[in-house]
């Protein structure tokens, strides 16, 4: 996959818009299971990370993504902060500047054992996580950009039924049961976006 | 934020309120007295309820000590972010940090009491995390 500056600046503008146009959104299911501040969060994170634009796109793809996620990390309050921002670091981290699909998937990997380090978490708990981990799974499976985007979708509304065990939901215990969790919603948005920014032939 | 200098392990304060941490450390202050490096710091970059990676490494280095640096958190982002924060030390730094699991108040006060006493790093945080365990 080779992105040039002009498709690393669709991505980062693709990925913030997706944010800031369901900020409200984000922040009415925060408000039912969390303390309601999700949408803003990565709203003002986000809108953050479109301040460094066009710099930010000038960078190399595994720098711009470092610096995305070292802007999400310093601006994005709350856990979703971290966790979020770690995801983008360590996938810059591990990814060379022109990456083939294989080594996507495996810098993927090392991001998403990251973000489960970070939070302490596994799939099945109410999180991200249970977003990032079944859509990896369509990725590395050799799913196209359309089965990532449909994953990512199931994947946040699976997480309607369950029972949160990690996350500020886990305080309401049975009461988080029936909400969709906001960090899986926002995942699965950036997913969609990020892989209808970079096209179907980019990542297949 | 505020602090004094000495070789007591530091302590800082972390809420997603800062009139929580101020109020924390004004009662460390009053109980335990200024033996202790004391910071805190509280609220997002937009001056909301929340806590912020820059704000705590900010107060890591108000209240540095060679003898490390104790950190009591609330809730979960409070966690989190100042485990990032920890993270993004110099390393000769990151192994004298550590985030306490303790009651922040009821932690902070402990703690500081601890450290008054010239105890190391290890020892304080054994306290603040024994007291209410």
């Amino acid at each position: 996959m080779s992105l040039d500056r002009a498709a690393r600046e669709k991505l980062v503008r693709a990925l913030a818009a997706s944010m800031i146009e369901h900020a409200e959104e984000l922040t009415s299911l925060d408000q039912a299971i969390g303390d309601g501040d999700h949408g803003l969060n990565m709203k003002r994170g986000f809108e953050a990370v479109l301040a460094t634009l066009p710099g930010l796109a000038g960078k190399s793809l595994p720098e711009m993504l470092k610096s995305i996620g070292m802007t999400l990390v310093m601006k994005v309050g709350g856990a979703s902060g971290p966790l979020v921002g770690t995801f983008f670091m360590e996938l810059g981290k591990a990814l060379p500047e022109q990456p083939a699909r294989a080594e996507l998937v495996a810098a993927a990997d090392k991001a998403i054992d990251a973000v489960k380090m970070r939070g302490r978490s596994e799939a099945g708990q109410k999180t991200l996580l249970d977003v990032l981990v079944p859509v990896q799974a369509v990725f590395a499976g050799g799913g196209d950009a359309r089965a990532i985007a449909a994953e990512a979708a199931q994947a946040a509304d699976r997480t309607t039924p369950m029972l949160a065990t990690r996350g500020r939901a886990s305080f309401l215990g049975e009461r988080s049961i029936g909400h969709m969790d906001p960090g899986s919603r926002s995942a699965s948005l950036l997913i969609s976006a990020a892989v209808a920014a970079l096209e179907f032939e980019a990542i297949s | 934020m505020n602090n004094s200098s000495s070789g007591n392990v530091g302590i800082v304060i972390v809420s997603h309120s800062s009139k929580i941490a101020e109020g924390a450390a004004d009662m460390v202050r009053q109980m335990v007295g200024n033996a202790v490096p004391l910071a805190w710091t509280g609220g997002d970059t937009d001056g909301g309820l929340g806590t912020n990676v820059a704000g705590i490494l900010e107060a890591i280095e108000a209240a540095w000590s060679p003898a490390g640096v104790a950190i009591l958190v609330d809730l979960g982002g409070a966690e989190t972010n100042s485990e990032m924060a920890v993270e993004m030390l110099a390393e000769d730094r990151r192994a004298r940090v550590v985030v306490c699991n303790a009651p922040v108040v009821e932690g902070s006060v402990i703690a500081a009491t601890e450290s008054s006493g010239g105890s190391s790093l290890a020892a304080v945080k054994r306290s603040a995390e024994e007291f209410y365990a």
